[in-house]
C-alpha cells in the first residue's frame, strides 16, 4: 500500500457519508438547496461548518464539519513533559479552563499515586462550580441571543461571569487562561480576603439566577420557539455517548459527581435536575437548575473550607517519570465528561495522552435533532449543545 | 395572558436602565483607554528578568540555567551561556545570560518559567499595553529589553515581592554565616571552599528543590 492510500479512502468516505440520501424524503417537486453554514457564521460560535441539504426551509441532510481550529494539542502534549501540558489544557474549552486544569491533574495524580490535601481539594470545588456558572450563565445568554434577543441577555449574563473572572484573575493571575492547578494540589493559597470576597459574590448569585430567569423565561417567544425543539430522546443520548446536562435534559439521571466521587463531592447535598420533554427548552432549564445547585454546593463549600497547605510538600510537579501504566481521569465539566487518558512507558513525556472531550462527543447527534426542522432553528439546536470548538478541534 | 411574559422581561430591562442613573452597581462598563479598572496584584502577563541595584548588567539575578528555556511550554526562552563568571548577589561568581531572548508573540502567559526557576529571577509583568506595529522583530526582547529593577517588582506585586525578598536575605544571610565560619576555619586549618552551596541547594521551602541533573537529563 502507498502512504498516500490512507487519505484518499478518508476523502471517499467523506464523499460517499455527504452523497448517501437524504434521511427524511423532500416534499414536494421544488430543487433542494445545498448550503454551508459556517464557518464564518455568527451563530456558529467559531469556526464551525454545516452543511445543510434544505427542501425550502427544512433540513433533510445536515453534515457537521470542523478541524478548522486544529492545533495538534495531543501531539504537543505527547513531546513535553507533563507540566508542560498543563497551560495548554486551558486553551481546549477557554470557558472552564480550572475544569480542565483539574481533569487533566485528576490523571496525573493517579497515574502517579499522588493525594491531594484538604484544602486544595475544597478550592478546586468552590473554582470548577464557579466555572460551572459562569459556563452555563454564558450559554444561556447566547442561547437567548440567537434567538433574536440580541445582546441584552448576554450582557446580563456577562455582568455576572465578569465578576466570577475577576475573582479568578485576582486568585490565580489570569482570567481565562489559569493554569493553576498542579499534581498535588493547587499552585497558590487562596487568601482570606479573597475567601471573604468570594462568600460576597455567591452570596449575591440567587438574586442574579432570578433576574435572569425572570427576564426571558415565561417569554412567549422563547417559549414558541424552544419547546418541543431538537427532541433528543433518552435512547439516543445514551447510546450516542452525549454526556454532561446534555444527558440530563433528556431525562438520563447521570452526573458523574454523583456516580464517580471525585474529589470530595459526596460531602455535598446537591440534586440532580432532569428534564422530561427532552428539548432544547429542557436545556435551558436545566442549566438554570444546575446553577442553583451550583451555588448550593459553593455556600457549603465556603463554608466549611479548613486551613492547611494547598500542596502536598512532597509532590513533583516536575521532572519525574511515571511508572509504566495507564490511567483515565475524568469529572463532570459543566459540558459533559471531561477526560484525560494518559499511558506512560516510563519516560518524562507521556507515551500517549488523548482528550475525551466533551463538545465533539455531544455534537454527533446534531443531525438527528437538526432534521426536519427549519434553519433557524438550526441555530438554536446547535446553540442548546453548548460547543466550545478549541475543544471540538483540539 | 399572551404578552405577560414579554411584559415581564421588559420590565426587568426597564428597571436596569432606570436604577442605572442611581446606583453604580448597574453601571457595569468601564470606558477604557480612559478610565481602567485596577489589576488585581496576582495578575499576570509576560515575563521580565529582574536585577538588584541599579546597573541591570551586573545586577542581573539570571544565572543561565536554562531551567526555564527547557520548560517553557510553546519554548519562546532562547538563552546563550556567557563564558566568563560574574559575581552575584551573595558575591559567588556565577555564569550569565549572554543573550536571554523572549518572543513575546510566542509566549502564552502560563508563568511556568517564572515557577521553575530557582534563582528568583524571572517574574511577571503586569503590562499589557505591548502593541507594536513591527511585524517582525518588535516583540522578539533581549535581555535589556527584558530587564526590570527590583523596584519595580516592588511596585507591582508588592506583597509576592517582599516575600522573595526575605527569604533571599536569609539565603545571604546563611551563606555569609557559613563563609564567616570557613574563615574562622580557615585561619586555624589550610584552605576550605567557603559557601559551597548554591543559593538553590538550600530552597525555600515553597519552591520545588532545583535539581540540575534531571533537567540536563531531559
Amino acid at each position: 500500500m502507498s502512504a498516500s492510500t490512507p487519505d484518499i479512502s478518508i476523502k471517499l468516505a467523506r464523499q460517499e457519508a455527504w452523497n448517501r440520501p437524504p434521511v427524511i424524503e423532500p416534499e414536494g417537486e421544488g430543487e433542494l438547496l445545498e448550503l454551508a453554514m459556517g464557518p464564518h457564521h455568527p451563530s456558529t460560535h467559531g469556526v464551525f461548518r454545516m452543511d445543510v441539504l434544505l427542501d425550502g426551509e427544512r433540513v433533510i441532510k445536515l453534515k457537521p464539519v470542523f478541524g478548522y481550529l486544529h492545533r495538534n494539542h495531543e501531539k504537543i502534549a505527547e513531546g513535553s513533559s507533563y507540566l508542560a501540558s498543563m497551560p495548554y489544557t486551558d486553551r481546549l474549552d477557554y470557558f472552564c479552563s480550572l475544569t480542565n486544569n483539574w481533569a487533566y491533574a485528576l490523571a496525573v495524580e493517579k497515574l502517579v499515586g499522588q493525594q491531594v490535601p484538604e484544602r486544595a481539594e475544597y478550592l478546586r470545588v468552590i473554582l470548577a462550580e464557579l466555572t460551572r456558572i459562569q459556563n452555563h450563565a454564558s450559554t444561556i445568554g447566547f442561547l437567548l441571543q440567537e434567538m433574536g434577543a440580541s445582546g441584552t441577555p448576554l450582557m446580563y449574563a456577562f455582568r455576572e461571569r465578569e465578576k466570577i473572572l475577576d475573582l479568578f484573575e485576582s486568585l490565580t493571575g489570569s482570567r481565562m487562561m489559569c493554569n493553576y492547578m498542579r499534581f498535588g494540589g493547587c499552585r497558590v493559597d487562596a487568601s482570606p480576603a479573597w475567601l471573604e470576597t468570594a462568600r460576597k459574590i455567591v452570596k449575591e448569585l440567587p438574586a442574579f439566577v432570578d433576574e435572569f430567569e425572570n427576564f426571558l423565561r415565561t417569554n412567549e417567544i422563547v417559549m414558541a420557539r424552544a419547546q418541543g425543539m431538537g427532541v433528543l430522546p433518552p435512547e439516543l443520548a445514551v447510546n450516542a455517548g452525549i454526556t454532561g446536562p446534555m444527558l440530563r435534559a433528556s431525562g438520563v439521571n447521570y452526573d458523574i459527581r454523583k456516580v464517580d466521587h471525585y474529589g470530595i463531592y459526596d460531602r455535598f447535598k446537591f440534586r440532580v435536575p432532569l428534564g422530561d420533554h427532552y428539548d432544547i427548552y429542557d436545556r435551558y432549564m436545566v442549566r438554570m437548575l444546575e446553577i442553583r445547585e451550583s451555588i448550593g454546593i459553593l455556600e457549603q463549600a465556603l463554608k466549611d473550607i479548613p486551613a492547611g497547605p494547598v500542596m502536598d510538600p512532597k509532590a513533583k510537579i516536575r521532572g519525574f517519570r511515571p511508572k509504566p501504566g495507564e490511567s483515565y481521569g475524568r469529572i463532570e465539566g459543566p459540558k459533559g465528561e471531561l477526560g484525560f487518558y494518559l499511558i506512560s512507558d516510563g519516560s518524562p513525556n507521556p507515551y500517549r495522552y488523548r482528550v475525551r472531550p466533551p463538545s465533539l462527543i455531544n455534537l454527533t447527534v446534531l443531525e438527528d435533532m437538526c432534521l426536519g426542522h427549519n434553519v433557524a432553528d438550526v441555530v438554536l439546536i446547535f446553540g442548546s449543545v453548548d460547543i466550545v470548538l478549541g475543544e471540538v478541534d483540539r | 395572558m399572551l404578552g405577560e411574559g414579554i411584559l415581564k422581561g421588559l420590565a426587568e430591562t426597564a428597571r436596569n436602565f432606570a436604577g442605572s442613573f442611581v446606583s453604580k452597581e448597574r453601571l457595569t462598563t468601564v470606558e477604557y483607554p480612559e478610565e481602567r479598572s485596577p489589576l488585581p496584584e496576582a495578575s499576570r502577563v509576560f515575563p521580565f528578568l529582574l536585577y538588584d541595584g541599579t546597573d541591570w548588567e551586573a545586577g542581573m539575578r539570571c544565572v543561565a540555567c536554562q531551567i526555564c528555556e527547557k520548560e517553557c511550554p510553546p519554548k519562546c526562552i532562547y538563552i546563550e551561556k556567557s563564558k566568563d563568571k560574574k559575581p552575584d548577589y551573595v558575591g559567588k561568581p556565577q555564569i550569565y545570560p549572554a543573550r536571554f531572548e523572549i518572543d513575546v508573540s510566542v509566549c502564552m502567559s502560563c508563568q511556568i518559567c517564572v515557577e521553575v526557576c530557582p534563582f528568583e529571577a524571572i517574574k511577571m509583568d503586569t503590562d499589557f499595553e505591548l502593541s507594536t506595529d513591527d511585524r517582525f522583530g518588535g516583540l522578539l526582547y533581549d535581555r535589556k529589553q527584558l530587564a526590570r529593577s527590583n523596584e519595580y517588582y516592588h511596585s507591582i506585586h508588592p506583597t509576592e515581592a517582599a516575600e522573595v525578598d526575605a527569604r533571599l536575605a536569609e539565603e545571604k544571610a546563611k551563606v555569609e554565616a557559613k563563609a564567616k565560619a570557613a574563615a574562622a576555619a580557615k585561619a586555624a586549618a589550610p584552605p576550605a571552599t567557603p559557601a559551597a552551596t548554591t543559593p538553590a541547594a538550600a530552597a525555600p521551602v515553597s519552591k520545588p528543590a532545583p535539581n540540575a541533573t534531571e533537567a540536563e537529563s531531559k
